[in-house]
């Protein structure tokens, strides 16, 4: 356990000294970036620092065991992505033809082709969430990102998702604790007809951040600790499980085939192996899985930026 | 058929061997073949070491059977390693853990090379042939002349003469009773099964469509020490004889499905394709697009298209019109002429068809049953896939029974490293590819 909580702090040390990008510093509002040599834009906003109570109250009927107990957490102020990341937004990456595909050796590398047509019929261009990627995928785009724009991105920690999920709020849903007002807020098993949708089609949180709860659930950068909130211990500051195996990771916020239970702000989800089971190739692609459909991803960037050799370090674990 | 439901798997294979002593020419069958040692262990031996052999294998040992993998062969020696090696990993399984146990493949029984195959199928109760698809009408004649159960990958030919060896070694293993499934993997899964069942719903079908378009495949380039025959046999997706065109190799999963829901074959075939963006030394002679109008007995038509380019739409799907209705595979949903759902099928309860397809066949075969006789319809499936090429690649009205029955035989002279194949580059390093209007199949 020592071994365990020293490599966290180890982490968060690399997290939060990160070299500060004057520019950043003035004015820490939202801000438009276009995806240079092309028209797809998209907005990151500003997500405050501060601290808040992470995890369910035993009494929420619909609370799990590895959603307690609950923890006050400090977290660092970021930028999040005001959407899922789309397929528009995901294919300049996937179809970017200066990179290599599948290369062991090059730090970005694009996915393989799909086998199949992973979307399902759901849709893909026109501002639908990419989706059916493993955790590998998603931050290989973070990364491609970076080195396209500058401005260093990655996955959301469990902790600064949560946090952004419920923008000040402690109810069991961002806006309360009635489940029969998802619908304004939320693609979900109830409304969806089985299908994923459009981003931002419904109301955002008070941070102005759209489909956090359902549309496509999304990765977060944290190895799943079912005993996550006692491993953390109390009063932590911008915690992080470290990657340790392939399964599982942490999944939040629900999607459009799951009920109104796993898009309360606190759920949890985790990866399977299970996911890529259709995959008639072994090796299994790394890249893409078979039976994730209602898997996505948000990226975020903070305040404090790394410096290239922070960041190359931080890329190299995922 | 019926099954064997009563006599054990043991009884089941020498009853098999006497009738297939008695009825076929050469059985070759002796009782070493069978289930030897002490143990009810099935013996499996994979011919074609590659990411889908190496899937194949591991479905094969995930059965609930006591199944051991015993003998391997490829025609390269690394396929094999790199195989054997995944195999061997703790985490091959989705969960079920390590398959150390059931894998037991010593030196002397690994074969590499074109003819390691006899050797590998002589030393099991059942084959999984998932080599590049231009050898499986000789592993399959192979396999099912010494007496094996059979598991081998869709296509199942790459031309019309490799066709008819499929559908007669077909019928010797109906008259031996050997369970063949063919990796057409939709009809071992869920959704389709259930729509299948409720297909009456929406009346006759008078139309169907079908796609598999998306970003194509791999490319391996050539290297300095590699002769021709090599090189094809590496970069083998692009070379007809191994490969078939991807009307073949991937789409006939679509053009199978409206074969198998129409209840037959299409009796002729026209279409248009050819090659915008696959061009180069690297893509041999295939195609990267194919639309085909394929005609049934019944007038009925199915437009097929299948497209290898990247950044256009892709999907891989399915859809069978009929007089009240229509059925979206894909989707798992029936909807009348309206449009109003009849049926929708409820994803959660979807299963994992590449592992049904080894379950079903295993259990089968422990308990003796004979139940599966799939080599026909995947060989009719394939044919119809290479019928649709011949249309593409000549732009002509291309006959099913023409067309099966075409002397065409896209084989190299010989299996070995120094055999020209009958494709070969021009000075340029290019392969000389079919021009709709001037290449004549029919």
């Amino acid at each position: 356990m020592k071994y365990f909580v020293c490599t966290i702090i180890f982490t968060i040390a690399v997290l939060t000294t990160f070299a500060q990008n004057p520019g950043d510093k003035k004015t820490f509002s939202s801000y438009t970036t276009t995806i240079p040599g092309t028209t797809v834009d998209f907005k990151m906003v500003p997500v405050p620092a501060g601290n808040f109570i992470m995890g369910s109250n035993e009494k929420d009927p619909q609370h799990k065991p590895d959603e307690s107990p609950q923890q006050k957490v400090t977290i660092t102020a970021f930028w999040m992505c005001e959407h899922e990341v789309t397929f528009d937004e995901f294919e300049l990456f996937y179809e970017d033809q200066s990179l290599s595909v599948n290369s062991d050796v090059d730090a970005v590398t694009r996915p393989t082709p799909q086998y199949i047509d992973f979307s399902l019929g759901m849709g893909k261009q026109g501002g639908f969430p990419v989706n059916s990627l493993s955790q590998h995928s998603a931050m290989m785009y973070c990364k491609w990102l970076y080195k396209k724009t500058g401005k260093f991105y990655r996955l959301p920690t469990e902790a600064e998702w949560e946090y952004a999920c419920r923008a000040g709020t402690s109810s069991i849903y961002y806006f309360g604790d009635d489940s029969t007002q998802l619908d304004q807020y939320a693609w979900y098993k109830t409304n969806s007809e089985n299908k994923f949708k459009k981003v931002m089609q419904k109301k955002p949180n008070a941070w102005g951040l759209y489909d956090m709860l359902g549309n496509v659930s999304e990765w977060v950068l944290d190895q799943y600790d079912e005993n996550y909130f006692t491993t953390i211990g109390s009063n932590a500051s911008n915690p992080l499980i470290p990657p340790a195996s392939r399964y599982p990771k942490t999944i939040r916020g629900g999607g459009f085939d799951e009920q109104a239970g796993m898009l309360r702000c606190a759920a949890r989800n985790k990866s399977l192996a299970l996911w890529n089971r259709r995959d008639p190739q072994i090796p299994k692609s790394k890249w893409w899985l078979t039976d994730a459909g209602n898997v996505g991803f948000r990226i975020v960037s903070p305040l404090e930026q790394p410096t290239p050799e922070e960041a190359e370090i931080f890329y190299k674990k995922y | 058929m019926q099954a064997n439901e009563n006599s054990s798997r043991r009884n089941f294979v020498k009853q098999t061997s006497l009738v297939a002593g008695g009825l076929v020419a050469a059985p070759f069958l002796s009782r070493a073949n069978f289930f030897s040692g002490a143990s009810d262990t099935i013996k499996v031996a994979l011919i074609g070491c590659g990411g889908r052999g190496t899937g194949a294998a591991a479905q094969a040992l995930q059965s609930k059977q006591n199944v051991k993998l015993v003998a391997m062969a490829d025609a390269f020696r690394d396929r094999l390693d790199d195989c054997l090696k995944e195999l061997n990993n703790d985490d091959i399984t989705d969960g079920n853990g390590s398959l150390k146990s059931k894998i037991d493949v010593p030196e002397d029984r690994k074969f590499t090379g074109f003819d390691g195959y006899q050797k590998a199928i002589a030393l099991a109760d059942v084959v999984i042939l998932t080599t590049p698809p231009g050898f499986r009408p000789i592993h399959f004649e192979e396999a099912v002349k010494q007496g094996k159960h059979i598991f081998m990958e869709k296509p199942v030919a790459t031309d019309p003469v490799g066709i008819r060896r499929v559908l007669d070694a077909a019928e010797i293993a109906k008259t031996k009773k050997l369970n063949v499934v063919v990796g057409l993997q939709r009809h071992y899964q869920n959704s389709y099964r259930e729509l299948f069942k409720r297909k009456e719903e929406i009346g006759d079908i008078t139309s169907a469509q079908a796609w598999w378009n998306n970003d194509g495949v791999w490319v391996k380039p050539r290297t300095a020490a590699q002769t021709e025959m090599e090189y094809q046999m590496r970069n083998w997706y692009y070379f007809n004889w191994l490969c078939g065109d991807h009307i073949t190799e991937q789409h006939i999963h679509n053009i199978d499905v409206i074969n198998w829901f129409k209840g037959g074959h299409p009796v002729k075939a026209q279409g248009m394709g050819g090659r915008q963006v696959r061009k180069g030394k690297d893509f041999g002679e295939i195609y990267d697009h194919h639309y085909v109008e394929f005609t049934y007995e019944d007038g009925s038509i199915l437009n097929s298209q299948c497209r290898h380019i990247p950044g256009t739409m892709s999907k891989v799907d399915e859809l069978l019109v009929g007089t009240k209705g229509s059925i979206l595979c894909g989707a798992g949903t029936i909807v009348d002429a309206k449009g109003k759902t009849l049926y929708q099928f409820d994803r959660k309860t979807e299963n994992n068809p590449y592992q049904t397809e080894h379950d079903e066949l295993f259990a089968a075969i422990a308990k003796g049953e004979y139940k599966f006789w799939d080599a026909e319809r995947g060989a009719k499936s394939t044919m119809t896939s290479i019928l649709g090429r011949l249309a593409t690649y000549s732009g002509q009205v291309v006959q099913w029974d023409k067309a099966i029955n075409l002397n065409l035989n896209l084989q190299p002279s010989a299996y070995t490293w120094d055999t020209k194949p009958q494709l070969l580059p021009g000075a340029d390093g290019m392969y000389p590819v079919a021009i709709p209007g001037v290449t004549k199949y029919v």
